[in-house]
């Protein structure tokens, strides 16, 4: 009797194919996901906030300050909202939540500039959320010296020279304009991937235990590698049509450049969709029922969605976390498409995030195939 | 085992035991069942019928006892023992996503079936159901399932059916044709376990074998079954026979009152304290008192009783 017999396994095959056509709830599901995904994710969440409302005190005194307040609002982080008597109003302005910034510039300030005294004027910013502020903040001081540079003209130019104050530079690489989407998208592939992919193998052998279809499957002389990896086929071609929903919605809705190669980022995704399907299967064969699988998903998806660097960045969690971050496969996927799409990175610099992907997938693949069980004990 | 066995016996399994948990599903279970033969496997409900079944067939691992199917070990051999074997759950267990064709096809290809499309179309025709081919399972009635998953099971030829239910909530018209296929099935040498509630069934089966709390009571024909427990019985006519059957509970020599419509069958081991004990209570007008053959209901309902007694008693 042969080990493996291939008509059985197509035989697993067509049958998940044709089921699969008729739900057409999951069949939703597969498109709807990562549409709905993208549309919260994409367009929802944005950690570089822009048209933060801003008060001004005291802009009108001179051309430089009306000059800076132009710049400031042409830089699209600051959206002036309001023009205040004093510092008494701004402060209530913060407190209230009306204003996320109260620009103050002091009634002296273009004659001591104008002395070359170096004066100073105050930008109070509401940080209760330092996300939403922190780009903004960082955006300030380059401003501030780029107005100098193009206002300070004439006898002024001696205190352009010297602008010490203002010396401070951003460069960020890759995403020059700090765009969160460029993160954002990339990262949702995983993210997706992850859900459906672990969730609908999950239930897909937990529903024939629930429905009762197991015992027949059991009683007949198909063998556990080919109901598993009969099961998993439609899944990969699931995986790879919304891998490419979401690479083109990346690169024609959102404008994501795409710099790296399409193979590379197939393959890869490929390679983590093996991962997540190994996953799902393990806890298919681990679950009394489909609302235990859905749980099990659950569990196995929170850490993914916190810890893989999506969400966070990875360099700012404590070491423990980092470690286990490292064992899951999104981490090391995030870091692919983000080094493909991104950065355009080559097989050498791949590599690193590759073979703990694949060390993953063969060590549950293993844990799957120790627990799906022969027999109805 | 011996090749003449084998050859003689479908099912041979001695001393098969399985727990759940604390729970003893199966005690010492030991069956033989011939080929060509149609056993009939009785017992009340969470008696242990379908894990027998189960456990004959490879689909769970006895945790003490041996035997085997068709002539292969049932503990080393369950791949060869599922290709010979039809096993019908006792839940519809057919993919309702499905069609009809489909269903039979995916099937066919498990057991990787030459000539696949005539065998599928054969047994289309002969089910009757050629012409709703394409319709999805799940939208068939409990009787039309009932015929697909017994068509379903026989796909593959197998030399013995093991039926568990198959005719639980199935209407009488089509439970009759159930029965005749099956002994038609038996004729041309097909051996057949079936586990049924209804004793019309029971009777229709070469043997019997009777199954309570994990125990098998008692096992053989029909007659063999009735006359091992050594039951007489009475039946009474007439006016009051719910007021006699309080009377006579707990009396000497009765061990059982079962009502069948207007006549009470009243069941005891010792013949003469029991005619004495019916003499002494039936004693209103028009009541007459009839010795009877005693029925395998009877001794089913007998059996039953006693094996819950030995059960507190052991307990």
């Amino acid at each position: 009797m042969s080990a493996f017999s291939l008509l059985r396994w197509w035989a697993i095959v067509r049958k998940e194919f044709l089921q699969l056509r008729r739900d057409r709830v999951t069949f939703a599901m597969i498109v709807g996901i990562p549409i709905v995904q993208l549309t919260l994710f994409g367009f929802a969440i944005n950690s570089d906030p822009r048209h933060l409302p801003t008060a001004v005190i005291g802009a009108g005194h001179s051309e430089f300050t009306r000059s800076l307040v132009a710049a400031m609002r042409n830089s699209s982080y600051f959206d002036i909202v309001a023009e205040l008597p004093d510092e008494q109003a701004g402060r209530d302005a913060l407190a209230r939540g009306r204003v996320q910034f109260v620009l103050d510039v002091p009634a002296d300030f273009t004659q001591k500039l104008v002395r070359g005294e170096k004066p100073a004027m105050l930008l109070e910013a509401d940080a209760t959320d330092p996300m939403a502020t922190g780009m903004a903040l960082g955006a300030v001081n380059p401003l501030v010296a780029a107005v100098a540079q193009k206002d300070l003209r004439g006898p002024l130019a001696a205190l352009a020279a010297g602008a010490a104050p203002f010396e401070i530079r951003v460069h960020r690489l890759y995403n020059p304009e700090g765009i969160t989407q460029y993160n954002i998208v990339p990262g949702l592939m995983g993210v997706i991937l992850t859900m459906t992919l672990v969730m609908m193998t999950g239930l897909a052998m937990t529903r024939e235990r629930e429905r009762g279809t197991m015992e027949n499957l059991l009683a007949t002389p198909v063998r556990p590698i080919e109901v598993m990896s009969g099961k998993i086929v439609p899944y990969i071609a699931i995986g790879l049509i919304q891998a490419t929903i979401i690479l083109a919605a990346a690169r024609w809705v959102f404008g994501v450049p795409f710099v790296g190669s399409a193979v590379a980022l197939y393959l890869s995704a490929l390679l983590f969709i093996a991962a997540n399907l190994t996953v799902g299967i393990t806890l298919s064969s681990l679950a009394a029922n489909q609302l235990q699988a859905m749980q099990m998903t659950m569990f196995y998806f929170l850490p993914n969605i916190l810890l893989s660097g999506f969400m966070f960045p990875f360099a700012g969690m404590p070491q423990w976390a980092q470690w286990l971050a490292s064992v899951l496969p999104l981490t090391h996927f995030n870091r692919l498409i983000r080094g493909i799409v991104l950065k355009g990175n080559g097989w050498a610099e791949l590599w690193p995030s590759i073979w703990p992907m694949a060390l993953f997938t063969l060590i549950v693949m293993a844990i799957a195939m120790r627990f799906y069980r022969r027999t109805l004990d | 085992m011996s090749t003449t066995a084998a050859r003689e016996l479908a099912i041979d399994v001695h001393g098969l035991n399985k727990h759940f948990g604390d729970k003893h599903v199966v005690a010492d279970l030991s069956m033989q069942v011939r080929r060509g033969e149609i056993f009939g496997f009785l017992g009340p409900n969470g008696s242990g019928k379908t894990t027998s079944i189960r456990l004959m067939c490879g689909l769970l691992t006895p945790d003490a006892g041996s035997g085997s199917c068709l002539g292969y070990d049932i503990r080393r051999e369950s791949e060869q023992i599922k290709r010979r074997v039809g096993y019908m759950t006792q839940k519809f267990s057919y993919w309702d996503d499905l069609t009809i064709r489909e269903n039979l096809d995916f099937v066919a290809r498990l057991y990787e079936m030459p000539e696949r499309r005539r065998v599928v179309d054969g047994a289309l025709e002969r089910l009757g159901l050629a012409a709703r081919a394409h319709q999805l399972t799940g939208a068939l009635s409990g009787g039309w399932k009932q015929r697909l998953a017994l068509a379903a099971c026989m796909l593959h030829k197998p030399e013995l059916l093991l039926l568990d239910e198959p005719t639980a909530g199935v209407d009488p018209t089509a439970r009759r044709d159930f029965w005749e296929e099956l002994h038609r099935l038996a004729a041309e040498g097909i051996s057949v376990l079936v586990s049924t509630h209804y004793m019309d069934e029971a009777e229709r089966c070469h043997k019997l074998a009777y199954i309570a709390y994990g125990k098998l009571l008692a096992q053989g024909t029909a007659e063999d079954v009735v006359r091992a427990q050594q039951l007489t019985t009475f039946a009474v006519r007439g006016e009051g026979l719910a007021e006699l059957t309080t009377a006579l509970r707990g009396q000497p020599g009765v061990e059982q009152t079962v009502a069948f419509g207007a006549v009470l069958h009243v069941t005891g081991r010792d013949a003469p304290l029991l005619e004495a004990t019916l003499k002494r209570f039936a004693t209103g007008d028009g009541l007459r008192i009839e010795r009877v053959d005693t029925s395998l209901e009877d001794v089913f309902i007998h059996l039953m009783n006693r094996a819950t007694d030995n059960y507190a008693a052991g307990a």
